[in-house]
């Protein structure tokens, strides 16, 4: 499955990171710490978080993960959109809550 | 090859430069190798050491056909009880670290689960000193 795939099937709003949209998802993981999630997730999948900071975006790329979700609707802060631009890891947006967005995700995969 | 880069203490937004650049140093020189995201992880993790805890930081890099050596020095306020600071959970941070998530007293213990040989050092008052090796074999 495909980052493009989930934005339609999930309906996640595309806010940047356009050039990543046809990255291969693996899995996904939760998780607002962001050591855990250096230490834990895995090349490919994607993070939910409600984290909107800039280092979210060194994580992601540094871990090779597919994309970001953020949720509730939340903005990402202006330093974080050009990283994911420049790196090529998009993030998505979704209206849901980290639980009902998380289930909906596990559900699709 | 040898890189030496500064790391701004108390600076969270260019936190990760070291680690970026040494990504991209490592894949232009190895190609996809199951290394680089282990050395990554160890060097950001200690990036942000020094971001959170000390005054100034420098991250020293070797590397040749065998290993990867990575040194990062920093001068700040040390650490008193290094054994319980390796303590997964523990942690000294402030609010305001905590806040952007980290600060969650993972640090340490992933910088050693990352590297192959792992050494820390610290005088209190005056810095902490680590050393990761990763071996390429």
């Amino acid at each position: 499955m495909k980052v493009s795939d989930i934005i339609n099937s999930l309906d996640l709003e595309l806010l940047c990171g356009q050039s990543g949209i046809e990255n291969e998802i693996t899995g996904g993981y939760v998780s607002d710490l962001l050591s855990d999630v250096m230490g834990n997730a895995k090349e490919g999948q994607v993070w939910i978080t409600l984290q909107t900071h800039k280092n979210v975006m060194a994580i992601a790329s540094l871990k090779d993960l597919a994309a970001v979700i953020l949720v509730k609707g939340f903005n990402p802060d202006e330093d974080t959109v050009k990283q994911s631009n420049q790196e090529g890891v998009p993030i998505l947006r979704a209206k849901e809550n980290t639980f009902e967005i998380a289930g909906k995700l596990f559900q699709l995969l | 090859m040898h890189f030496e880069f500064e790391i701004e203490a108390g600076d969270f937004s260019k936190l990760g430069f070291a680690s970026s650049q040494l990504k991209t140093i490592l894949k232009q020189l190895l190609g996809d190798h199951k290394v680089i995201r282990r050395v990554v992880v160890a060097l950001y993790e200690s990036e942000v050491n020094v971001v959170a805890h000390a005054y100034s930081g420098k991250v020293i890099i070797d590397i040749n056909t065998e290993k990867i050596e990575i040194e990062i020095d920093d001068k700040g306020p040390g650490i008193e009880d290094i054994q319980l600071a390796m303590e997964e959970g523990y942690s000294t941070a402030s609010e305001k670290v905590r806040e952007m998530g980290f600060g969650a007293g993972m640090g340490l213990a992933n910088i050693k689960n990352n590297s192959d040989e792992f050494y820390i050092s610290s005088e209190v008052g005056v810095g902490t000193n680590l050393k990761i090796i990763a071996y390429l074999k």
